[in-house]
Parts: structure tokens; C-alpha cells; sequence
């Protein structure tokens, strides 16, 4: 007998559509799924009521022989960070405590307007800022994934989007939705052996999704497998009057596009990306990669990207400065937590109220952005800092002259344990060493699985795109999915 | 440049969050660990180079220009505006006496 946790989105979609089991049945098993998983801390709230009514309504429309829309019967997890109404959103926050939207994010909308249900709200790093999932104010998020040595030791399930990244891995959701702002859906793939895309800046609304850096953040899906993350992409992008950076363009149909086959492409290797201490395992993960898409007809060039060693040093001067204004709307008086200490005057009161309920990493932050755009010190800091983005944009135009995707590791190392880097936020911040330079571009980027470390744990690669050429990575990623035959899944402990 | 811990205290309450001594005197090695790393942007030569603006060259859409354009983000949803404000009376949201 089939077990239905252990299927894909594509698998559900294409059985709840030729009738080999109910929507419900799915959504009933899921649900399950996710009640007995708490000790992976990866779901913050749990809304059995909205997936069951999608697949009831599935189940409805298929009975009355009507068109099933793209996603029926596919139940997802959403991130915290998409605003859902009448279901508590946080962003993994306490100044947000208790929040209950009133309206629903763009992104969210298109996922439950294309027929998908919602598992719930998944945990991640508070306003996204982390790459371990240890800034959440409700509890770490552990990894499903285990080292095989004997040791026990929990896992970070990378970030921002670890939630999601570990209910995926640990198949109590078939996909969810991520936000990348310099790595946040790929970094976790990486770390737990799932696929996912940031796609071009501006492919998917950022209207009801909350703010962390406005010029960066992108939300993208997370699933199994490449084909899922084409199918969940294609429901969540679009154009959407309400962003004004959204982008005017029609959604391609990525999933009908896919094509393995990579003849006639040139796959660029940015010799930038080969960093001091790289693990031997990356190194050859690489080396791995790059016969991979070469046996899938590619041919291999190598490129520079002059530029490299400047994306992560800039992206914490952009990243903090466009988190300081956005998160200046937690003040205490519209929404959220409000501490009024005994006598506080208003001053007091936003002081008091922001102290309560920003954590540590967030604060740091909004600490840094305040500092560098503070007068005296914009143009040293913010100014450069814009500047040598345009010269990292500058440097993948140059780079795509000569290759059409590029192709890197995802990540600088396999997965950490829980609290090995927290207590030094530069070191958790060269996480990210290969994924901000293509944020920064705005570029389309995708990490697919490629194989495992000794321990054996996951390790991913990253494709990098032209701006708008979310078909040629998915292809790429395609060809390395198929070559790489990854198939290690994490044991059920929880 | 590096802070001290005046610095870091003038930097907290112009970014409204109060902090204590020892958290102040706590930030300044790890805020100085984050500047003197970011300072190497310093060494890279910008001269001539524009700041980036867009990301992604977009253009700008203006709304029609007329009131509720849209219904989602325009007037009349009061009740919905308030409706997780902390404390909110007579329609309004409300704040500490700031006039004596």
C-alpha cells in the first residue's frame, strides 16, 4: 500500500486527478504527519481545518467532474513569514505575538487559489535573520537528519527557512514555501537534502509577506524534488499591482519546459568560489557536479567574478540598513506587543516595547543598519556598499557572456550542530559565503541535493541563472538530480 | 572606524530600543568584530561606479488614480486596520499622554 506522506507534490497531484486516492486522504494523512512530528519544533501553528477543506473542495469538484486546478489535493506548509488571515503570523517573533492578519499574502492567495491547503505555519529565524534557525523566539527547529558516526547531537536544519526545510526532509509536508534574502531557501535545502529556487527578483509578489530586506527578499518554493519545486514556483509567481517591484511578465510553464538535457550550454565555474578551509567532501562534491553536467552535455568554462569576496561583508551593510527602516513599524501601537512600563512617556514606550520583543540577532541587526546609515557614516558604508553591488551585478553580466548558468556549492559545509556557531555571528554569517552574490544580482539560484559527507549528511550544489532564466537552472538542476540519483532520507526518530 | 560604548548607546535609542550597561558593554566587541570585517569594503575602488538603485531594471506603474483603487489596500476597512492594534478606542489606536 502506497504510504501518502511519502509522495511528491507531482505524485499527489497526478493521483488525486486520476482518482488512485482522495484529497482527503492526503490531506488526513499529512495531517497526522505533522501531529506526531512536535519534537521537530518545525510548525509553529497547525491548521488541520484549511487543508482538509481544500481537499474537501478537491474532492467536491472532482466528483461533479469539474477541472482540477493546478495544485488540488496538495497540501503545503507555509512559512511564518507570509501573512495568512485569520491565522496567527509571527515571523517567528514576540513583538508579533498574537498578530492574526487581516488580509492574506499574494503569494499565499495564488497557492490556495491554484486548489492547495495549508498544513500550517512553519518556524524559521526570526524575521528571517539567521542561518541556523536558532533565532526563532518559540525554540530551535532540529533537523531530521542525523550524523550516522554515533553521534547524536541535534542538528541545525540551516536558515531562515529551516521550518520548512525540516518538515519537507521529514516528508510531514510534500512542499512549503521559503524566502530567500541571501540564502534562506537554499542554504536549508542544502542541509537537509531537499531541492529549492529563489527565482529573479521580482517573479513573486512581496505583498503580505513580511519585511526583512526590501530590495532582496524573494519567496520561493522548497519540495523533494526539482520537478515539485516547477510546479509550486508556477503557482506562486506572477504579477501583482500591489508591489510595486513586482515584475509585469506572464509565468512560464516551467514544468512543461524541463529538459534534462543540457546539450549545446556552456555551465560557467566561478574560480572566486574556491574558499580557505572548503571541506575536502565540497571540493569534490564540485569536481562531482561539474562531470555530472558535462556527461549531460554541457560544456564546462571556467569564469571569474572579480567581485566574489565583497557580496558578504556588502550584504551586511544592505541587508541591516533595509532592516532597520522596515522593522521601525513595531513600535507597539498598530500591532504586536506593547510594553508600557509604569509612567512611560511614548519614547519610553516604543524603547521598552522594541527591547521586549526583538531577539538578540535581530536587534544586532537593526543596530548595524541604524549605525551604518547614520549620518557621517552613509556614504563610508551604505554608499560603497551599493556601489560594489553594481560591480557584483556587473560581474555575472560579464560572467553570462560567456556561460549560461553557473555552478557552485550551496553551501561552505554540511550541516552544524545546534549551537556550534551561534555564540560568533561572523562565523554564522559565512554560511551564506556562496549564495548572497547571486541575491545581491537578484538572479534566479537554485540548490538541488548532490550527494552526502561521511557522516552522512546532505550536501547541495547551486545553479546560477540569468535574470529571468528560472527554465535554464531548473533544467541544470535537473540534469545533476538525475545523475546524482540522491535517495538518502532521514531515519523517523520524532 | 569602530564604537564604543557611548557609540552604542547613542545608536540604540536613535534605533528606539533601550538597552542596559551590560548589554551595551556586551555589543560593543561583537559590533566591532561585524565593522572592522565589513571595513574591507574600504579597499575596493568605486570611483565612477553608480550605486545600485534597482536590482532588477523595472519601471515604475502608477495606481489609476481614484479612491479604493483597490479595495485590499485602500479606505473604509477601519475595523480591520485596528483590529490587532494592543489598544484602539473610539476607532483610534492609542498611545501614552504625549502633550501635558
Amino acid at each position: 500500500m502506497t504510504v501518502l506522506t511519502d509522495l511528491g507534490i507531482r505524485e499527489i497531484r497526478d493521483g488525486v486527478r486520476v482518482g488512485t486516492f482522495s484529497a482527503r486522504d492526503v490531506a488526513d494523512a499529512f495531517v497526522v504527519a505533522v501531529s506526531k512530528a512536535k519534537p521537530l519544533n518545525a510548525f509553529l501553528v497547525e491548521t488541520p481545518d484549511h487543508a482538509i477543506a481544500a481537499a474537501t473542495a478537491t474532492d467536491d469538484a472532482r466528483a461533479s467532474g469539474e477541472v482540477l486546478k493546478p495544485l488540488a489535493g496538495v497540501p503545503i506548509g507555509m512559512k511564518d513569514l507570509f501573512c495568512t488571515k485569520g491565522v496567527t503570523t509571527t515571523a517567528a517573533s514576540h513583538i508579533l505575538g498574537g498578530f492574526t492578519p487581516q488580509y492574506e499574502s499574494t503569494v499565499s492567495q495564488n497557492l490556495w487559489d491554484a486548489g492547495a491547503g495549508m498544513l500550517g505555519k512553519l518556524n524559521m529565524d526570526q524575521f528571517a535573520m539567521g542561518s541556523s534557525n536558532e533565532t526563532s523566539a518559540f525554540g530551535n527547529v532540529i533537523s531530521p537528519w542525523r550524523r550516522s558516526d554515533g553521534g547524536n547531537a541535534p542538528l541545525a536544519p540551516g536558515g531562515s527557512s529551516g521550518g520548512s526545510a525540516a518538515a519537507v526532509a521529514a516528508r510531514i509536508c510534500p512542499g512549503a514555501t521559503g524566502t530567500d534574502t541571501g540564502g534562506s531557501i537554499r542554504q536549508p535545502a542544502a542541509f537537509v537534502g531537499i531541492s529549492g529556487i529563489k527565482p529573479t527578483y521580482g517573479r513573486c509578489s512581496r505583498w503580505g509577506t513580511i519585511a526583512f530586506a526590501s530590495s532582496l527578499d524573494q519567496a520561493g518554493p522548497m519540495a523533494r524534488d526539482v520537478r515539485d519545486c516547477a510546479i509550486l514556483l508556477e503557482a506562486m509567481a506572477g504579477f501583482d499591482a500591489k508591489d510595486a517591484t513586482s515584475l509585469k511578465l506572464d509565468v512560464p510553464q516551467w514544468e512543461a519546459g524541463l529538459n534534462a538535457s543540457l546539450a549545446g550550454k556552456r555551465v560557467g565555474i566561478p574560480k572566486e568560489y574556491r574558499v580557505d578551509d572548503m571541506p575536502e567532501e565540497i571540493e569534490a562534491l564540485w569536481k562531482q557536479g561539474i562531470e555530472w553536467v558535462k556527461d549531460a552535455g554541457a560544456e564546462v568554462v571556467e569564469v571569474s567574478l572579480p567581485h566574489t569576496k565583497y557580496a558578504l561583508p556588502a550584504y551586511y551593510i544592505i541587508a541591516p540598513a533595509e532592516a532597520s527602516s522596515n522593522l521601525a513599524r513595531y513600535d507597539g501601537v498598530r500591532f504586536g506587543l506593547r510594553d508600557l512600563p509604569e509612567g512611560a512617556g511614548l519614547q519610553d514606550m516604543y524603547a521598552a516595547t522594541r527591547a521586549a520583543g526583538f531577539g538578540e540577532e535581530v536587534k544586532r541587526r537593526i543596530l548595524i543598519g541604524t549605525y551604518v546609515l547614520s549620518a557621517g557614516f552613509y556614504d563610508a558604508y551604505f554608499t560603497q556598499a551599493s556601489k560594489i553591488r553594481t560591480l557584483i551585478a556587473r560581474d555575472f553580466e560579464r560572467a553570462f557572456e560567456q556561460c549560461d548558468v553557473l555552478l557552485t556549492p550551496t553551501a561552505p559545509s554540511a550541516a552544524f550542530a545546534l549551537g556550534d556557531k551561534s555564540a560568533d555571528p561572523l562565523a554564522m554569517y559565512l554560511n551564506d559565503v556562496f549564495t548572497v552574490p547571486s541575491s545581491l544580482a537578484g538572479l534566479p539560484a537554485m540548490s538541488v541535493p548532490g550527494g552526502v559527507d561521511k557522516a552522512g549528511l546532505p550536501l547541495g550544489l547551486q545553479i546560477i541563472g540569468r535574470a529571468l532564466d528560472e527554465q535554464g537552472v531548473l533544467n541544470a538542476a535537473l540534469a545533476i538530480e538525475e545523475r546524482a540519483g540522491f535517495v538518502a532520507r532521514p531515519e523517523a526518530w520524532w | 572606524m569602530s564604537v564604543d560604548i557611548a557609540t552604542v548607546k547613542k545608536v540604540a535609542s536613535l534605533a528606539r530600543i533601550a538597552i542596559d550597561d551590560a548589554a551595551a558593554e556586551r555589543l560593543v566587541p561583537e559590533l566591532n568584530n561585524i565593522l572592522g570585517w565589513i571595513e574591507q569594503l574600504s579597499e575596493v575602488d568605486t570611483e565612477g561606479v553608480a550605486p545600485m538603485t534597482a536590482v532588477i531594471p523595472n519601471t515604475l506603474r502608477l495606481r489609476d488614480d481614484v479612491v479604493n483603487a483597490d479595495p485590499l489596500t485602500g479606505g473604509g476597512i477601519r475595523d480591520a486596520v485596528l483590529a490587532n492594534a494592543p489598544q484602539a478606542e473610539h476607532g483610534f489606536f492609542t498611545v501614552p499622554k504625549v502633550i501635558e
